[in-house]
């Protein structure tokens, strides 16, 4: 629609317009800078990039440090957890939020205001840290992938968002269905989940976003290196400046050492971040809808 | 009036029946349905909370939580007659109003930007820019900072200096803050272009015609049309104050910078999980959740007060 419309500015407007594109330009540019600065000196030369920055001449350019990333265990295994870390969450979650936002969302359900104090509480109150940490603890889940899995499988704020996108799906579809004899799990398979695709859609972007990039629930209950997500890797190489093992162990001098690590940073970021940002804008078309969803009640 | 309450007590008693019949007829609703969660919301949110004593006892763990000794508010008066709480408490105060105050105002004025560009393809990829540091994760954002603003790093570089700013007390609000606007507002935005987008288009072509300019435009509707999701969101995140988050605060944290970079939720973590004493950890925690659900009831009640009775 506003592609087609033209409206004609007047000369005032103009002006306008100018200052608030090159507003607009500006923080497009301090987006991207940083973006593009960290793709190029991951293609550096560590000496080069320590003593003079960036360079364009190409003898400067290296896939040094990709190797060493690439070939490193950790990064790989770091990768491979995650991502069924990420995966069994979003399922997990998604069809936990989903179920329980169902009844939920049925004015005539008994109990319904019952539950949603239950549920609302825990939104704004909750044990904190260290009782999370002891329960936790004495149930024997330290350790395991259910520690990071199952406490905050269930997740109040989405169970809001289903729950607002059911209710804005006619009640005749029920009525049909029941008249069919359909039990309401049957309902809820056969007619509520295909026509809600876009809402799961967006639940488990978020599932799937929020487990692939938190790092605290891992650090504090999966202490075995095997088990440890990307984000713990990352942490260990970006904030506590510590390369794993096998990186660097080739270069003899520490003061070469030293650069080659905080080269090797860039190539890690890049590694690490490339998924999310590639597959994201697949799911752009879902971020509006699910913002929409999200507005009406928040 | 006798009649009319014994006319409600069998109305009580119809529905009390009539709803075991509902429960009965729709039992999976309750045993499929809400089952699932109801016992992750027991198991994982609630019995926590009965683990706040500990707050109030020199926990043992063999004692257990009901068996260990009772100290009463004797954690409280410690920390709060402590001058590194208090320090503490106003560090995670000034980083979060801080950073409301200058973090809220980028993604309206970014939405209403947005909204001026008309070639809808342009609009779009400027969005999908905008958006991608959203998706960069915390320790790799953390990262990129400490990269950026190291003694070799890019930023001192370009200033001809080699100051390390991560262990600077003073720069720590800062690189918080604008950290978090490049990773968040263009994010943000999405809310307010979406509903600028639903914003009336007659109502604008109306304003043109009277011969308002574009400042006029944008001051007398396009605002007006997100006044209301504006209200709503500052007062939600002024509610949020109080529960700003560990994994940033602590992944920018170094020894040096603790003055400033301390907050209650990493304090929390420091005593509590990593020096094990439990019982003073849960009291400085308890505390902050006690004044983060006075906030939320007030903001709440504030919500209710502009709209219309509906809270959240």
């Amino acid at each position: 629609m506003n592609g087609t419309r033209k409206i004609k500015y007047s000369r005032t407007d103009r002006i306008i317009l100018g200052i608030a594109y090159v507003f607009l330009g500006v923080f497009v540019l301090s987006i991207l800078i940083p973006l593009i600065y960290v793709v190029l000196a991951s293609f550096m030369d560590p000496t080069v990039l320590n003593n003079q920055g960036l360079s364009f001449h190409i003898k400067d350019w290296t896939l040094d440090a990709y190797r060493r990333v690439l070939e490193n265990d950790m990064i790989w295994r770091g990768f491979l957890n995650s991502f069924l870390y990420s995966i069994a969450f979003t399922v997990i979650s998604v069809f936990v939020t989903l179920l329980a936002a169902y009844p939920m969302s049925k004015k005539e359900f008994v109990g319904r205001k019952f539950f949603n104090v239950i549920f609302l509480i825990t939104m704004f109150f909750g044990g904190g840290m260290i009782p999370t940490f002891i329960l936790i603890n004495q149930l024997h889940m330290v350790n395991t992938i259910w520690a990071i899995l199952i406490p905050g499988a269930f997740n109040v704020w989405n169970m809001i968002l289903a729950r607002t996108y059911y209710q804005s799906i006619p009640q005749e579809l029920r009525e049909a269905s029941a008249i069919d004899g359909a039990t309401e799990i049957q309902h809820f398979f056969k007619v509520m989940l295909p026509v809600c695709k876009p809402i799961i859609a967006v639940l488990a972007l978020w599932s799937f976003v929020g487990m692939w990039n938190s790092y605290f629930d891992a650090m504090i209950y999966l202490n075995d290196a095997n088990l440890q997500p990307l984000q713990l890797v990352l942490r260990s190489i970006l904030v506590q400046n510590t390369p794993q093992p096998g990186m660097i162990a080739d270069i003899q001098s520490t003061a070469e050492m030293a650069k080659v690590a905080e080269q090797l940073k860039y190539a890690t970021i890049v590694v690490s971040s490339l998924p999310l940002l590639v597959m994201y804008p697949f799911f752009q078309k879902y971020f509006d809808k699910g913002i929409m969803v999200g507005s009406v009640k928040g | 009036m006798k009649r009319m309450q014994k006319q409600t007590r069998a109305m009580g008693k119809r529905t009390m029946a009539s709803k075991l019949t509902y429960v009965k007829k729709n039992w999976q609703l309750y045993v499929f349905f809400l089952m699932p969660a109801l016992i992750l919301t027991i198991i994982f949110r609630y019995l926590p909370m009965g683990g706040l004593l500990i707050a109030f006892e020199d926990y043992n763990v063999i004692k257990g939580v009901f068996g260990s000794t009772w100290v009463g508010l004797e954690y409280f008066k410690r920390f709060l007659s402590s001058p590194d709480f208090m320090n503490y408490l106003l560090n995670t105060l000034k980083l979060s109003i801080y950073g409301l105050l200058w973090g809220f105002p980028v993604p309206i004025i970014l939405a209403l930007l947005l909204n001026q560009i008309r070639k809808q393809g342009i609009k779009k990829k400027i969005q999908l820019l905008i958006y991608a540091p959203n998706f960069v994760s915390v320790i790799v954002l953390c990262g990129m900072v400490r990269m950026f603003l190291s003694p070799v790093g890019p930023l001192n570089k370009l200033l001809g200096i080699s100051t390390n700013w991560m262990t600077m007390p003073a720069a720590f609000r800062t690189i918080y803050i604008a950290s978090g606007i490049w990773q968040g507002a263009g994010w943000a935005s999405i809310m307010y272009t979406a509903a600028l987008s639903n914003a009336s288009k007659e109502l604008e072509e109306a304003a043109r015609m009277d011969g308002a300019n574009l400042l006029q435009q944008i001051w007398y509707v396009e605002l007006p049309a997100i006044k209301d999701i504006i209200v709503i969101q500052f007062i939600l995140q002024a509610g949020n104050i109080m529960s700003i988050g560990f994994e940033k605060a602590y992944a920018l944290q170094t020894d040096m910078n603790l003055p400033a970079s301390e907050i209650l939720s990493t304090y929390v973590y420091r005593i509590g999980l990593l020096n094990g004493d439990y019982g003073y950890s849960t009291a400085v925690g308890l505390f902050n959740s006690v004044i983060n659900v006075i906030l939320l009831i007030f903001v709440n009640w504030v919500v209710k007060k502009l709209n219309d009775g509906e809270g959240l």
